[in-house]
């Protein structure tokens, strides 16, 4: 899809959104745990149903988890900024307003790299999620319910500049911010339930110009569908510019098998009518919340991979790992603790396929448990051997006449003489040497 | 005398000397209510039964001693709620239909306060629907009257809280100012209203009007009564960001201790309108003259023209009204949206527009610009003075009927309490005598947090003269 190929240079920005996995909601102190809830509308207070007189009070944990994956996405921290309302309608928003940032997002001007070129990152930003709809049939009568448990999670949005030019290019940036979030420990970033969700800002320029529309992509719930939004996009828009159009401003939604379907034709930007919310004051970072916020900026997965291949891992295992968050969290573990044993934990881990849940420590513990039974002291060895040797003369001379084969008589005979601790290629070593 | 007629503190008293019960107190303010209740129209809502329950409850805690006063500071007092403040299980209006038959699940801040002190909850008082005006008549319960010519208004929002108070219908009340609605239906109705600074004391569970200027406090009869409330219901709330983590101060106990002997006030002339209602700038200038009696030192000022406030104050507090009412246009409350008044109405429309891309930088954005050329106007007066003094209204308490051909009735009668509500300073109206037999008030003026001065040069004034002899 690159332009050498092809008559149009595609363009693509990305929208993530990604529920952090708090204790807390956004705004009040109700559990946050909407995939966990046993029932709807059980985390619930006066505060996220938006009744009457309640007040929000940001969550601070929330505001250093959005800066944590800032600050990995290598965005500059605002010192100030400010939390405004955005009002528009809907049933699952319970106040009118959703309470997000609008002019002065916490962190701004970042960039992750992919092996298609870079793709800036235009802010990154705090609000809180809507609650949940539910259409069901109940009693034969078609109705829409709502579950709060939703209301008002913590929910960060990445946007990035129209930077995306491929559906491969598409791919290996999500997975990358997916794979760091998921390093950082803030979200699940579980696409299935909702914990991450991807939109795309579409459009093809002929001329590498930024064209006067965009097409934008919601409800894409996989990188897969991601990509294939782009492809569908790319063909459907080429065969309008072909034609001498322009396509149209409009929202589409992504349906597996089908493509994207048209959902809604935008006139203009919608107007939310964004103000600082009064409820909440500036919010100011220091410098010396930032720096310890800083402090608990774990290494990312590239980092982690370059340690990876310095201590002798082979770069192909070292990216298996990194892209696994359960390899990934092992190894980051082992890194820490004790890090002469990480050749070996990512030979087991990629090689012997080792119980990923093994707890780190019990893990090194094991290893070098095996290790010290393991009799390698030859002063332990070589009396045994020779008393064997005393003992069994006529093996010995066999052994002289050439019956090399005899050896593993006398290897075997150690092993059972220590009860199989003893180290065999230590004993094979003092054997042969005691033949000779 | 009946109980209903002391002031808190006198209520105290007895209730130490075992001379009278909270009952008794509850039960008198409870007669008062259905007496003067035709009449008035200061109430929403009376809580009878719960009142009597929790007096009876205050009075068994007091004998047994689980209670004392250092304890409950407001143990047995009963207490009137401007029915904006929700309290659960009690059914709260903000006088609009639209939450006729709602009944939250949850305290606000202030009232959990109250409580925790002991006091008994009376009932919830009228108000302006959503405190939406300056008179009551937007209220969907009917307007409240003066209880000195019941042909006229209480003023408002916070009305039915300054009737009940004034009429003995209760000891002391709970009101709310966005800009006014303490001080100027406190000086229609003659007692004392303290307007605290804006985050002194919490907005947790208050129906919201204008979210960055409202600010709950006080209506009393005497200044002692707005101290000894104030200390009780002021803090840093975990439930409002916006509340200020200051320590609050025993304001009671500050009265007595703060001198007023070299205290600086400012008279700003520009407060003195010309087209005042006559008599009131004389009996204001009358007031200033016993405060330097008593030593203070009377500086004349000049500040920005009290009529910018005017439409700097409508654009702001518009814009905030029409995003708080959103929740109730989706969520419903036992009342459709179809209930929304023509003010409500009139309010959302406007802040709408405000707030409206294209519109936003020119009413909104100009608006928070001369609002912080109002602030700095007062920081620079506060440079040479220590309190600002000027009438709390430019007219005694207006005929019923009067705010029904004018949109703006509520910011022409707070012309004077606007300016120093958007720079979210404390202030107080104190009575200070009658123009036509109606009362006047005084307004004192404050710095952010200086409460303890405002209230000791209010309770100084109030020691020094019978306010109820100067016509």
């Amino acid at each position: 899809m690159n332009s050498s190929k092809n008559k149009y240079q595609l363009i693509c920005g990305a929208e993530i959104h990604v529920e952090l996995n708090t204790k807390s909601k956004m705004f009040c102190g109700c559990k946050n745990d909407p995939f966990g809830a046993d029932k709807p509308n059980i985390y619930t207070c006066p505060v996220c149903l938006g009744m009457p007189g309640a007040l929000p009070v940001p969550n601070k944990k929330a505001i250093e988890d959005c800066i944590l994956i800032g600050l990995a996405l290598s965005c500059k921290i605002a010192s100030v900024s400010k939390f405004d309302r955005k009002h528009y309608f809907y049933p699952d928003l319970p106040k009118g307003y959703q309470i997000s940032q609008y002019d002065e997002p916490l962190c701004y001007d970042g960039l992750v790299e992919t092996s298609y070129g870079p793709v800036r990152i235009t802010r990154v930003h705090m609000e809180e999620d809507t609650a949940k709809m539910h259409h069901a049939v109940v009693d034969g009568k078609k109705v829409s319910l709502i579950d709060f448990n939703r209301s008002s999670v913590p929910l960060v949005e990445i946007v990035t500049e129209p930077d995306i030019k491929s559906p491969e290019q598409a791919k290996e940036f999500l997975k990358k911010v997916r794979d760091i979030i998921r390093a950082l420990g803030v979200s699940s970033c579980d696409m299935e339930k909702g914990s991450m969700r991807l939109e795309a800002n579409i459009s093809l320029s002929s001329d590498g110009n930024l064209p006067n529309y965009k097409v934008e992509i919601k409800n894409i719930n996989s990188f897969r569908f991601f990509a294939n939004s782009l492809e569908f996009e790319y063909k459907r828009q080429s065969d309008i510019l072909d034609n001498g159009e322009t396509p149209v401003q409009e929202t589409r939604g992504y349906r597996d098998g089908r493509g994207t379907v048209s959902q809604r034709k935008k006139e203009g930007a919608a107007d939310y009518r964004y103000f600082p919310d009064p409820d909440i004051p500036p919010l100011v970072v220091d410098d010396i919340w930032l720096s310890s916020i800083k402090s608990r900026l774990p290494k990312l997965p590239d980092q982690i991979a370059a340690d990876l291949v310095k201590a002798g891992v082979i770069e192909s295992a070292a990216k298996i790992i990194v892209n696994n968050p359960d390899y990934f969290s092992f190894i980051t573990a082992i890194l820490t603790l004790e890090p002469s044993m990480v050749k070996i934990a990512a030979n087991d881990l990629v090689n012997k396929k080792i119980d990923v849940n093994t707890i780190p420590e019990q893990y090194l513990k094991a290893k070098k448990a095996k290790a010290d039974d393991k009799i390698t002291d030859e002063t332990i060895l070589k009396p045994i051997i020779e008393k064997l040797m005393t003992e069994n003369q006529a093996l010995v001379e066999q052994y002289k006449a050439g019956k090399t084969g005899v050896l593993g008589f006398f290897v075997g005979n150690v092993m059972k003489a220590t009860s199989g601790k003893a180290d065999a290629r230590v004993a094979n070593k003092l054997i042969l040497s005691l033949l000779n | 005398m009946k109980y209903n007629q002391l002031s808190i503190t006198q209520a105290q008293e007895l209730l130490k000397k075992k001379e009278a019960t909270s009952l008794d107190l509850t039960k008198d303010c409870l007669e008062a209510i259905n007496t003067l209740e035709p009449k008035l129209n200061a109430f929403v809502t009376v809580f009878k039964v719960e009142a009597e329950a929790a007096a009876k409850l205050a009075d068994k805690n007091l004998k047994s001693g689980i209670w004392t006063f250092a304890s409950h500071p407001l143990a047995g007092i009963p207490i009137a709620l401007k029915d904006n403040f929700s309290t659960a299980g009690m059914k709260t209006t903000a006088s609009s239909k639209v939450l006729d038959n709602f009944y939250p699940p949850y305290d606000s801040t202030v009232v959990k306060k109250l409580k925790e002190a002991g006091a008994i909850i009376l009932g919830k008082t009228n108000m302006d629907a959503w405190a939406h005006g300056s008179s009551t008549e937007t209220s969907d319960y009917g307007s409240t009257k003066n209880p000195y010519d019941v042909g006229r208004l209480a003023g408002g929002s916070s009305g039915g809280s300054a009737a009940a108070v004034s009429s003995h219908e209760v000891i002391a009340a709970i009101g709310s100012e966005t800009a006014g609605s303490i001080r100027q239906p406190a000086s229609w109705c003659g007692v004392v209203g303290m307007k605290p600074t804006y985050g002194r004391v919490s907005r947790y569970g208050v129906v919201a009007m204008g979210s960055s200027l409202d600010s709950p406090g006080p209506m009393t009869k005497t200044v002692a009564d707005s101290a000894l409330l104030l200390s009780v219901i002021a803090g840093l709330d975990p439930k409002d960001a916006t509340t200020s983590p200051n320590p609050v101060p025993n304001y009671l106990q500050e009265l007595a201790q703060t001198s007023i002997s070299g205290l600086r006030i400012g008279i700003p002339k520009e407060y003195f309108l010309k087209d005042a209602q006559p008599g009131i700038n004389n009996l204001i200038i009358e007031a200033s003259k016993q405060l330097e009696k008593a030593g203070a030192k009377l500086i004349e000022i000049s500040l920005l023209d009290p009529k910018y406030s005017i439409a700097d104050y409508t654009i702001i507090q518009r814009a905030e009204v029409s995003s708080n009412l959103a929740r109730y246009t989706g969520v419903r409350y036992g009342g459709g949206r179809e209930l929304l008044g023509a003010e409500a109405k009139r309010r959302i429309m406007l802040g709408t527009y405000a707030l409206s891309s294209g519109y936003y930088d020119a009413y909104y954005k100009k608006g928070e610009a001369v609002r912080q050329l109002l602030k700095d106007d007062f920081s620079r007066v506060f440079e040479s003075v220590d309190l600002i003094l000027a009438p709390t209204t430019p007219t005694t308490s207006l005929p019923v009927g009067a705010s029904a051909d004018s949109a703006m009735f509520g910011e022409l009668a707070d012309v004077l309490v606007e300016a120093s509500s958007l720079a979210g300073l404390t202030g107080i109206n104190i009575p200070v005598g009658f123009v036509g037999g109606l009362p006047v008030g005084m307004q004192l003026i404050g710095r952010h947090f200086a409460e303890s001065t405002v209230l000791a040069v209010a309770h100084a004034y109030e020691q020094s003269v019978n306010w109820k002899d100067n016509h």
